[in-house]
């Protein structure tokens, strides 16, 4: 949906040049402004790559401590993932529907989002809150703190990105839906998409194969 | 109340930190008054601290660079000293605990805040003019990216005189950079410093990357941006790509140190050569972050300066995308005696030489770009020349070092110091001081007195053979890197010899001071009124110097390499513009406040003040959110205004 906003408004360079070699002069705002988010995204998936490499290295290191497999538990965190692929998608309607100029849609959506993404993030602390209970916390071992950090971290995320829903919901009532705010809705909407991507990631390599064993 | 903070903290016992703080406060203290006296504060502000233009914010990186330089700079030839003076019965004049700040301080704040923000900062004023537009894509960002930076190196600056600084190096090696072994607050300012302007960094990378290639001129398609872009694309490109793993890297770290989490510790399944991994990975692509816009430099200086075009524009532009690609997969050459086993050591090897085909390319390139061209020998054209003879003897003893079995005698040996020293200094150094008396006079106006700049050169460049080929010597006679004490009596002749060549660079850094002030005093004398000092080539001399903040009352409408060059010969410049509206970003105060909290949230973290790091941490967030929620950041210069600056020029 968002890729084919950008590319509506980059046909929409005015001047034959734009073809195919970038001869076409600057590109119009939103496209900048999106592009740039993009490139932020990368680098921060980059630094997610980090994690990973870091957990995949301390996976085994369990120093006599519980190991993956006494620790997780699928059924919660299957529940995890649906509550955040399904804002994923009220994600989607809401930035359509701030597209399509429907505010109240857009809040609607927008508190589905949220909601969901809340739930998420309620899931986590309590596993968190339930392992260190158990005397696993991220000091017990290498591969706790590589598990704490990479998955805390990706909470972290969501909970930057929940403050972040709240604030533009708050532009949003505030000022309407002029391209600026709706430019920052976009570059919102991308970093939620990246956020499910990485825990696509999260959920096969920590929990499923980590539950394997 | 105040975490660790407390009066004993400062180091009364320790003349050397305490007077050298003590000089530094002075003269920033005589700095503050004589701004309060002048009434140059509103200026300042209004001007500097908060503007969002791209040629301001370059102006002021390369000043904090420059400045840094000279804090780097006393570290060196301090080292030097203790290392010619200490050796046999002598114990020198710095103790082991103080000697290894010095040299952690020296490698973190040469790389972080005087290589990367000279480069940075030529990147800031040059990128933007040289593509033809107007500033970068985010101009708010680019400040904010200028002031964590700063926060970064002031951080950095405070642990000369409250604690101190770290005792582990410039790469902080676990398990020495681990509470068990660093229990103090020296590991702490060399992580939030430089996580904090590591932040800036990445910002400027996005910023940067989005600006080449989104933001160009009409008509300027990939393959004709002047040779500096494309480095500076790769480089920023580097950026984005590299600098996450140092952040994560650093957080890991952090992690160890203030949750006791187990990462890199030596029990409970840390594991340490992760972070060597980790950290080159970062590390060695940020060594072609440094040296590719130093080549971009000695691209435009090669051709400006021979009067001819580039030789082979394509194979430069090719071989430049080349080692970007290539400085991701040699980062194990860092630590070859790792013990990963002679098949990864040779693909390391084996990859690490192979990055001198491309630098070979670039080097034939401007010797035939100087080949039958009518050189100019200014000085921009002496550092180019300088550089080739050196950077090429740089490599070659890379080269040497890529080779795993020579790498096991060689290892962290004087030799390697010498190594990349003359790879760094040879290439960054040489080349940002190019750019800097190449790009003066379209900053400020006026160039910069030549005879002084030559002076400058030629003490470089044989200081800097003074300084280090004596430490060639010394490593292959085994002397390893970061010796307080010499215990071998023979190599005293080589280190004081060493000793010469840094004294003679700093004869080299005060021609410098000294030609800035002269240069000033007389610029009535050198104003570049034409804009185009040098016979340029590229788009930054069709405008005047200084250029207006807008840069171009038209944007130019490009149709070839060396646009501006091209528009001389056909007759079309200058060129006559038609004046029509312009919108610029407006000043922004963000970026400064940010930086301000950032420098309290980052100076708490350190010394544990935990709610004072939590206030400074919102404080910095709802600055955030605040310069978020405007909708209008530009400002319209209207037609009439625009022609009535350009006819004021």
């Amino acid at each position: 949906m968002t890729i084919a906003t950008i590319d509506r408004a980059a046909t929409a360079v005015p001047t034959e040049l734009a073809r195919g070699r970038g001869g076409g002069g600057p590109a119009p705002k939103r496209v900048v402004v999106a592009y740039g988010f993009w490139i932020f995204i990368l680098s921060d998936m980059v630094m997610f790559s980090a994690l990973f490499a870091a957990y995949a290295v301390l996976r085994g290191n369990t120093a006599g401590g519980p190991t993956g497999a006494e620790l997780f538990n699928l059924r919660n965190v299957f529940i995890e993932t649906m509550c955040l692929l399904l804002s994923s998608y009220t994600c989607g309607l809401a930035v359509l529907s701030a597209e399509r100029r429907h505010p109240t849609r857009f809040l609607i959506f927008a508190a589905f989002t949220f909601v969901l993404g809340a739930a998420f993030l309620f899931i986590e602390v309590s596993e968190f809150a339930n392992m260190v209970a158990k005397g696993a916390g991220p000091s017990r071992s290498g591969f706790l703190s590589a598990f704490f950090t990479l998955v805390g971290t990706h909470g972290i995320h969501v909970a930057s990105g929940l403050i972040a829903l709240i604030y533009l919901v708050a532009q949003v009532i505030a000022k309407g839906l002029p391209a600026a705010v709706l430019r920052r809705l976009l570059c919102w909407s991308l970093f939620w998409h990246a956020l499910d991507i990485v825990w696509v990631g999260v959920f096969t390599l920590v929990y499923l194969m980590g539950d394997y064993h | 109340m105040l975490g660790r903070l407390s009066w004993d903290v400062i180091p009364f016992n320790e003349p050397l930190p305490l007077l050298s703080g003590a000089v530094v406060g002075i003269v920033i203290l005589a700095v503050l008054v004589t701004v309060t006296v002048k009434g140059w504060w509103p200026y300042l502000w209004r001007e500097w601290m908060t503007s969002v233009d791209h040629k301001r914010i370059g102006v002021m990186y390369v000043v904090l660079g420059l400045i840094m330089l000279l804090r780097g700079f006393s570290d060196a030839i301090m080292m030097r000293t203790q290392q010619a003076i200490a050796v046999g019965s002598a114990q020198g004049y710095l103790p082991p605990q103080h000697y290894d700040q010095v040299f952690s301080a020296h490698g973190t704040i040469m790389i972080f805040f005087v290589a990367m923000p000279l480069v940075i900062g030529l990147m800031n004023f040059a990128v933007p003019l040289q593509l033809g537009v107007r500033d970068v894509a985010f101009p708010t960002l680019n400040s904010v990216s200028f002031w964590l930076t700063a926060t970064g190196a002031l951080l950095i600056n405070l642990s000369l005189v409250i604690g101190n600084f770290s005792r582990a190096s410039w790469w902080g090696y676990p398990p020495l950079s681990e509470l068990a072994y660093s229990p103090d607050v020296g590991v702490d300012y060399y992580l939030w410093s430089l996580q904090i302007s590591g932040i800036g960094t990445l910002l400027t990378g996005i910023n940067f990357v989005t600006t080449i290639l989104k933001l160009r001129a009409p008509g300027m398609i990939y393959f004709r941006m002047p040779v500096f872009c494309w480095t500076a694309l790769c480089a920023n490109l580097l950026i984005v790509a590299a600098f996450p793993v140092l952040t994560a890297t650093f957080v890991m770290l952090l992690l160890d140190r203030y949750l006791g989490m187990h990462f890199f510790t030596n029990d409970l399944g840390g594991n340490q050569m992760m972070y060597a991994n980790l950290f080159w990975a970062w590390g060695h692509p940020e060594v072609y972050i440094l040296v590719l816009p130093a080549f971009g430099v000695f691209s435009e200086v090669a051709a400006t300066f021979s009067g001819k075009g580039l030789f082979s524009y394509r194979s430069m532009v090719w071989a430049t995308l080349g080692i970007c690609v290539l400085s991701f997969m040699v980062w194990l050459h860092h630590f070859f005696t790792m013990g990963a086993g002679a098949d990864v050591n040779a693909f390391f090897g084996i990859m690490s030489s192979i990055i001198a085909v491309p630098t070979g390319v670039k080097v034939f390139n401007w010797l035939f770009t100087m080949f039958r061209g009518r050189i100019v020998f200014k000085t921009p054209a002496l550092w180019l020349v300088g550089f080739m003879v050196t950077f090429v003897i740089g490599g070659l003893t890379g080269v040497l070092l890529a080779v795993p079995p020579v790498d096991f005698v060689l290892h962290n040996s004087a030799f390697l110091v010498a190594h990349f020293h003359n790879v760094i200094i040879g290439g960054v150094v040489f080349a940002v001081l190019a750019g800097i008396t190449y790009w003066f006079p379209k900053a400020f106006g006026f160039t910069l007195d030549e005879r002084l700049g030559q002076a400058s050169f030629w003490c470089w460049l044989i200081g800097f053979w003074l300084a280090f080929t004596p430490l060639y010597a010394l490593g292959l006679m085994g002397m390893t890197r970061r010796l307080q004490h010499i215990a071998e009596p023979s190599w005293q002749p080589l280190l004081l010899v060493a000793e010469v060549g840094a004294v003679v660079i700093l004869a080299g850094i005060l021609c410098q001071i000294a030609q800035l002030y002269v240069s000033i005093r007389t610029r009535e004398r050198r104003l570049d009124l034409t804009g185009d000092p040098w016979n340029g080539r590229t788009l930054e001399w069709s405008t005047s110097s200084p250029p207006p903040a807008y840069n171009f009352a038209e944007l130019p409408k490009v149709e070839t390499i060396d646009a501006f060059w091209h528009m001389k010969r056909a007759g079309r410049a200058p060129v006559k513009p038609t004046y029509e509206a312009i919108e610029m970003p407006r000043n922004s105060p963000a970026g400064f406040i940010t930086a301000f909290f950032a420098t309290i949230m980052g100076f708490s973290l350190i010394w544990q003040i935990w709610w004072l790091a939590i206030l400074g941490l919102l404080a910095a967030a709802i600055v955030v959110l605040i310069a978020g929620w405007s909708i209008e950041r530009e400002h319209e210069i209207s037609a009439a205004e625009v022609a009535q600056m350009e006819r004021a020029r």
